[in-house]
């Protein structure tokens, strides 16, 4: 039973119950960062850093956080380790902080973090507060990664920056889909996939 | 305790932003040294970048001290002591002769651009270009710190054939001559302030360059 729950927070952020598709949330930052696959992946792994350790504080300090300042109280834990993480990337590992640089006031402000902490940590155990902000990051992450895919192979020709789409197709006349690399299109894709989670689970429930 | 009261709040927060800022300075003094020595290697990095020459993370440093030459120059052209007011240019001697770099720096549309231009000993021909940015937009603009939109530069010159001063310039119809590269299509204001960028730059050493192209 334990182990079971356990489960469900871990698995329903990532399909039944994901972040970016079923609850509508990120969505911003999934325009923004889904124009290349390594952004993408970047950005998927520094919210779920930053979503899992923010919950874990949060839910440490839950019993003592005063309810009428709760969400400043989120807001300051979040910044927090958004600039810690970006200092110690700078001094550290340079090269990344140089990709994150545009990111990390995304992260910040990315509904995500705020909602899992509201929602989450403040009422559980950071044990399985931890576990809930990693799935969640994990849920986002897919999200993006499944879009940046589709968005840079056929905006760029490329995945993780190879060029995949052979020269003989260009010499035939196959184009790079401009409109790919616009913001309207990753909207319209993570509309697809919302489309498509919701009528394959319309489907699963009916069918019980 | 009352977690609601007015006293309790206050002194939470108080403790809260006190312990808050209180590590990040400390982090941030501690990391201080490591990140400003990062920035040196990477400005190294570019201006070798702009040399085409690109080593490992490690050897950038001797390769800058071996091949670099840090020189400074007035707004007549002259020759004079590194100050905070002087224009700084860098003298490479290449395998392929000796190259002279020179800082950029403009606004591009989101953020700051940069970068350095090489040019080849007649102070005309453009040796390399390298540029980078702030946030330019992922996939069009950013599309400027690419080796596919920085190689257009190699070859291209900065004065015209009547040998007036007309910088590189990008061109949204694609290159039409030798002071001109292809613009980026769908990133109008990153490349026109790319254009910018190198010309106004370019045009404060114009005296220095065409002192010594004589």
């Amino acid at each position: 039973m334990q182990n079971k729950r356990k489960e469900r927070i871990f698995l329903d952020p990532i399909f039944r119950n994901n972040p970016v598709t079923v609850q509508i949330l990120g969505i911003c930052s999934a325009l923004a960062v889904t124009v290349k696959l390594q952004s993408a992946v970047v950005m998927a792994l520094s919210l779920t850093f930053v979503v899992a350790f923010s919950n874990v504080i949060v839910s440490l300090l839950r019993k003592t956080i005063p309810g009428r300042i709760r969400i400043i109280v989120q807001l300051v834990v979040v910044a927090f380790l958004v600039i810690l993480v970006d200092q110690f990337l700078k001094a550290y590992f340079f090269d990344i902080s140089k990709q994150l640089s545009v990111f990390v006031g995304l992260i910040i402000t990315n509904c995500i973090v705020m909602g899992r902490l509201e929602a989450f940590a403040m009422s559980n155990s950071p044990k399985r507060s931890l576990i809930d902000g990693f799935a969640n990051g994990l849920g986002y992450g897919f999200i993006l990664i499944v879009v940046a895919f589709f968005r840079e192979l056929l905006g760029s020709g490329t995945i993780w920056n190879y060029q995949v789409v052979p020269q003989a197709f260009y010499d035939a006349g196959y184009m790079n889909n401009g409109l790919m690399i616009m913001p309207p299109m990753a909207l319209i894709a993570v509309g697809l996939i919302v489309w498509i989670q919701r009528a394959h689970q319309q489907k699963k429930e009916e069918g019980k | 305790m009352d977690k609601n009261k007015n006293s309790y709040i206050f002194i939470y927060s108080v403790i809260l932003v006190v312990v808050v800022a209180g590590v990040l300075s400390l982090v941030a003094v501690l990391l201080q040294p490591k990140q400003a020595k990062n920035l040196e290697i990477e400005q190294k990095r570019n201006i070798l970048a702009a040399l085409k020459v690109t080593p490992e993370t490690k050897d950038v440093e001797d390769t800058y001290a071996k091949m670099v030459k840090e020189i400074a120059v007035d707004e007549a052209g002259n020759e004079v002591d590194a100050t905070d007011d002087a224009l700084k240019l860098y003298v490479a001697h290449t395998d392929k002769g000796i190259k002279y770099v020179f800082p950029l720096s403009g606004k591009g549309l989101w953020g700051p651009i940069w970068g350095y231009i090489s040019l080849d000993d007649d102070l005309n021909t453009v040796f390399g270009a390298y540029f980078d940015h702030k946030s330019e937009t992922s996939g069009l603009g950013a599309e400027i710190a690419t080796e596919h939109f920085q190689s257009q530069f190699s070859g291209k010159k900065i004065f015209d054939r009547s040998n007036k001063f007309v910088s590189v310039k990008t061109n949204k119809r694609g290159a039409s001559n030798d002071n001109e590269v292809n613009a980026i299509s769908g990133a109008t204001i990153t490349s026109t302030s790319v254009n910018e960028m190198i010309e106004s730059c370019l045009k404060s050493y114009l005296p220095y360059i065409e002192k010594s192209r004589k």
